[in-house]
């Protein structure tokens, strides 16, 4: 097949349907390699789009490229537990080996090496995606074989295949992870308890989301089913982009059923017929498998028409992928991105449930808040309410990283304190916790004793540890390139700030910041946290605000002076002219202030 | 029936159902800065200098409902030193030089820097690299004094009903492409006549040949402020009625 026949084919497989442009730009860009201007200009004229609407889609997302890429693209994890374990050296060593810059593609077109936000692997780092297949545990030999792997033009399916093996290290588990369930007997159950019985249960239950925000999945289920539509939809948010959570991973790896299962009760409590599961790019590798258990769903009479004999009962599930966009996770950015186009957050003027998805009434969860659904509907709400606090009930999945002993996924009922976490995880030395994220709350040692819970220390469920060797102020300065590098660019204060408050924070780590900066970064941190139009932008500053409050000596060590400095440093500004003229002797320097 | 209202720094607002708190503002003749918004379309909510504290909450007035007897602060020195530092924000993202602007005295983000008093661009600018667009016979665009309200997107869309204009990219690299292969204008099938010609807040649409036809000092924000202009146009409104 020629290139325009492969687009043309990728178009009919997708009935040349704009709303599903993120899969047909993936799957044409897995066929071509890149997305060529005169692909996109095809594609746009495949699906009646305008042109630059559809290059408006393919340049937002991180995973597609309108520049040509290497044929093998290496992208290194970075999130900071990943700088934690080395991946910077690592990512060194291969380009000094491959003779490479990283975010250049090599001359011969051979290989590009770059790095990515946080690909959900931080308990077995430091990982790297090759053309977008994830290999966790990287070394020094490792990479030796790879650049020789690369270079030899070994195809992927060629290489070991134990590098693809992403283990779930599961270290405590509780009910959610001990369900003791077999596909079918949680749907089962909710049909027989009827759907507003069913939503009751979960009223009862007290079960709220596990994406971040905490909203009431009763309330939210109930909503959905009482918005008139013709039809209504099933969202599965496994867009798991906050760095260092990895909990739904585990959930999508090892128990496929229960989530698929948890959207299938949804749809029967909402009466909708179809459900989407929105799985970040960085999972790509997960799809075949979850494809096979789809099917098997389906033979099984789970899902498809008339779902385990209730006449009427029709509902599927398709899985769509995202292209490494953090701020798709945020619900209806992630909407958005499965109508395809750019994940832009909506007005706030209609909530999903009355008008999401195509204008349908929209339910989206979280993929742990579905498969806690299924322990709901077998045991009932008073059941479910039975562990955890008085607000948060139930228990919650925490993906433990950074300087443990034992890092990966532990079940907790919500109330767990922050020291026992430490102590199960063999954490020592602690001299910081990151919960929920880089738009969590970092916790000082006097705080180990708070609780993982709505009420105390929420957590979407990250849980990164550092120990006494680290420097918080190198952990809030990588946050703030990466919110910088995931900001949607849709509002003001949030596009222009997070790329203020990344060059501001370069420039306290550097040694040249004072106290100015730091003033100029509190007021970034107020503009923000009010004015920003989505939750990107208003916890973008978090992790700065926390860490000069609470680690202020972090900041103080590297201020060049204690007192207000000006924000323009002439000598650096002269760069530019010892650059063109070649000198940099003494005299081409004005002497700084610490000399004088 | 009496007509509902709401207080705008301590001022009764009338309003009907479904207006926004920038719309019955601005009906009454009250300036609430903004960028984004314009009267003519619905609002868009991402320059955010729009934004008013509604009961106590920061929320964007050109994308907000007015609701019965809120309380709306609107120019206070609090929201307007946030505004002061949006406008600095967009002035160092693109390439602002306004001497040599022909839109200068008439552009809605230079009157709203007087109004507001911003001194200085204070921030570091960014001088982000990009290219002027000549290639159209009638129209020059140039892309450094973007602020990506998407007007021009919006109306081109919506009302000329061409879609000539994207925004391409994401955060801080997001900037405006034309409905072209080549992107060029020239390749496009727009036109001066198109609504979209006239909407740009800035001076990134400018009509060719006519440069400096109006000469500085005469312009639209030159004799009275953005403010005034609004208080005014509102009173001529109620005289007609
Ligand atoms: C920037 C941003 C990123 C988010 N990312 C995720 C995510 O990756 N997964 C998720 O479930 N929720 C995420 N959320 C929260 C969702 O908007 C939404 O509240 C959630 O999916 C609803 O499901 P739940 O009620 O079951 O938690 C994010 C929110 C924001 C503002
Ligand atoms: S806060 Fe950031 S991510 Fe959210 S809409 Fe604004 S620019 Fe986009
Ligand atoms: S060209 Fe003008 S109207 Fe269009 S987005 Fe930029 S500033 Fe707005
Ligand atoms: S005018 Fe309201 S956000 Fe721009």
């Amino acid at each position: 097949m020629n290139e325009n026949d492969i687009i043309l084919s990728v178009l009919a497989r997708h009935g040349n349907d704009g709303t599903r442009l993120m899969q047909i730009l993936r799957e044409t860009q897995e066929a071509l390699g890149w997305l060529a201007p005169h692909t996109l200009t095809t594609i746009a004229a495949g699906i009646g789009w305008s042109r630059a609407e559809v290059e408006g889609t393919a340049s937002f997302y991180s995973f597609f490229h309108i520049e040509p890429r290497g044929r093998y693209r290496v992208l290194w994890s970075d999130n900071i537990t990943d700088r934690m374990l080395g991946n910077q050296d690592l990512m060194l060593q291969m380009c000094q080996a491959l003779w490479l810059e990283p975010g250049r593609v090599s001359e011969d077109g051979l290989v590009s090496v770059d790095t990515t936000s946080c690909t959900g692997l931080c308990d077995q780092g430091p990982a790297v995606l090759v053309n977008y297949r994830a290999i966790p545990r990287m070394t020094a030999e490792g990479v030796e074989q790879m650049v020789d792997l690369i270079c030899t033009g070994t195809p992927l399916s060629d290489w070991p295949a134990e590098w693809f093996n992403v283990v779930s290290q599961v270290r405590r588990k509780d009910r959610l992870l001990d369900h003791g369930l077999v596909p079918g007997q949680a749907l089962l159950a909710a049909i027989e308890r009827g759907p507003e019985a069913m939503i009751a249960e979960l009223k009862t239950s007290g079960l709220r989301g596990r994406g971040g925000a905490g909203f009431p999945a009763g309330q939210k289920w109930e909503a959905c089913r009482n918005s008139p539509g013709a039809d209504r939809i099933v969202i599965c948010n496994a867009d798991e982009g906050e760095p260092g959570t990895f909990k739904d991973r585990i959930l999508l790896t090892d128990h496929p059923d229960q989530v698929f299962e948890g959207m299938t009760i949804a749809a029967w409590s909402i009466k909708a017929s179809r459900g989407y599961v929105y799985l970040r790019g960085e999972y790509r590798y997960m799809l075949e498998t979850l494809q096979a258990v789809l099917d098997r769903r389906r033979a099984a009479g789970l899902l498809g028409r008339n779902i385990l004999g209730q006449p009427g009962f029709d509902f599927d599930i398709e899985i769509h992928h995202g292209a490494g966009a953090y701020v798709c996770g945020e619900r209806s950015a992630l909407v958005e991105s499965l109508e395809g186009k750019p994940g832009r957050p909506r007005l706030r003027t209609w909530s999903l449930s009355v008008k999401g998805f195509l204008g349908l009434p929209t339910d989206v969860n979280n993929v742990e808040t579905l498969a806690n659904a299924c322990l709901v509907a077998v045991h009932g709400g008073a059941w479910y309410a039975g562990v955890g606090t008085a607000k948060s009930s139930g228990t919650k999945l925490l993906s433990v990283s950074g300087d443990c002993a034992r890092p990966g996924v532990y079940e907790y009922p919500y109330g767990v304190t922050v020291a026992q976490v430490l102590a199960d995880c063999g954490a020592t030395n602690t001299y910081a916790v990151q919960v929920s994220g880089a738009s969590g709350i970092t916790l000082t040692t006097e705080e180990f004793g708070r609780r993982i819970s709505f009420e105390d220390v929420p957590s979407g469920g990250a849980f990164m540890v550092f120990d006494r060797r680290r420097d918080m102020l190198e952990m809030a300065r990588h946050f703030s390139h990466f919110f910088a590098h995931e900001s949607c660019g849709f509002c003001t204060p949030c596009r222009v700030g997070t790329a203020v408050n990344a060059r501001l924070m370069d420039k306290l780590a550097a040694g040249h910041g004072s106290v100015y900066d730091i003033n100029e970064l509190f007021k970034m941190h107020r503009l923000m946290q009010g004015t920003s139009h989505c939750g990107l932008g208003s916890t973008a500053t978090n992790a700065i605000h926390d860490t000069l409050t609470k680690f202020y000596p972090a900041y103080q060590r590297r201020m060049k002076s204690l007192d207000f400095e000006p924000a323009f440093d002439l000598d650096s500004a002269l760069s530019q002219a010892r650059q063109m003229t070649g000198r940099d002797d003494s005299g081409a320097h004005l002497s700084n202030s610490e000399s004088t | 029936m009496s007509q509902d209202t709401f207080l705008l720094d301590g001022e009764e607002i009338p309003f009907t159902r479904g207006q926004t708190i920038m719309e019955a503002a601005r009906a009454a003749g009250k300036f609430i800065p903004h960028l984004c918004w314009h009267p003519d379309f619905t609002g868009h909510g991402s320059c955010k200098l729009c934004t008013v504290k509604a009961n106590g909450h920061l929320n964007a007035a050109c994308v907000t409902a007015a609701r019965k007897d809120m309380t709306v602060e609107n120019r206070t020195p609090e929201l307007d030193d946030k505004r002061r530092t949006l406008l600095q924000l967009l002035f160092v993202e693109g390439n602002h030089f306004c001497p040599s602007c022909e839109k200068s005295g008439n552009c809605v983000l230079q009157a709203t820097a007087y109004e507001l008093d911003m001194m200085s661009p204070h921030f570091d600018h960014f001088f982000p690299d990009r290219p002027v667009d000549a290639s159209h016979p009638e129209v020059l665009l140039d892309f450094n004094r973007c602020i990506l309200c998407e007007l021009c997107v919006r109306v081109s869309r919506d009302i000329d009903h061409k879609n000539i204009f994207a925004l391409s990219g994401r955060g801080i690299a997001k900037h405006l492409v034309v409905n072209a292969e080549s992107g060029r204008l020239a390749d496009t099938d727009f036109s001066l006549d198109d609504k979209a010609a006239q909407v740009c807040p800035v001076g990134v649409i400018l009509t060719k040949k006519k440069g400096f036809s109006v000469p500085i000092g005469q312009r639209r924000f030159d004799a009275t402020s953005i403010a005034t202009q609004v208080t005014e146009a509102a009173a001529a409104a109620q005289e007609e009625v």
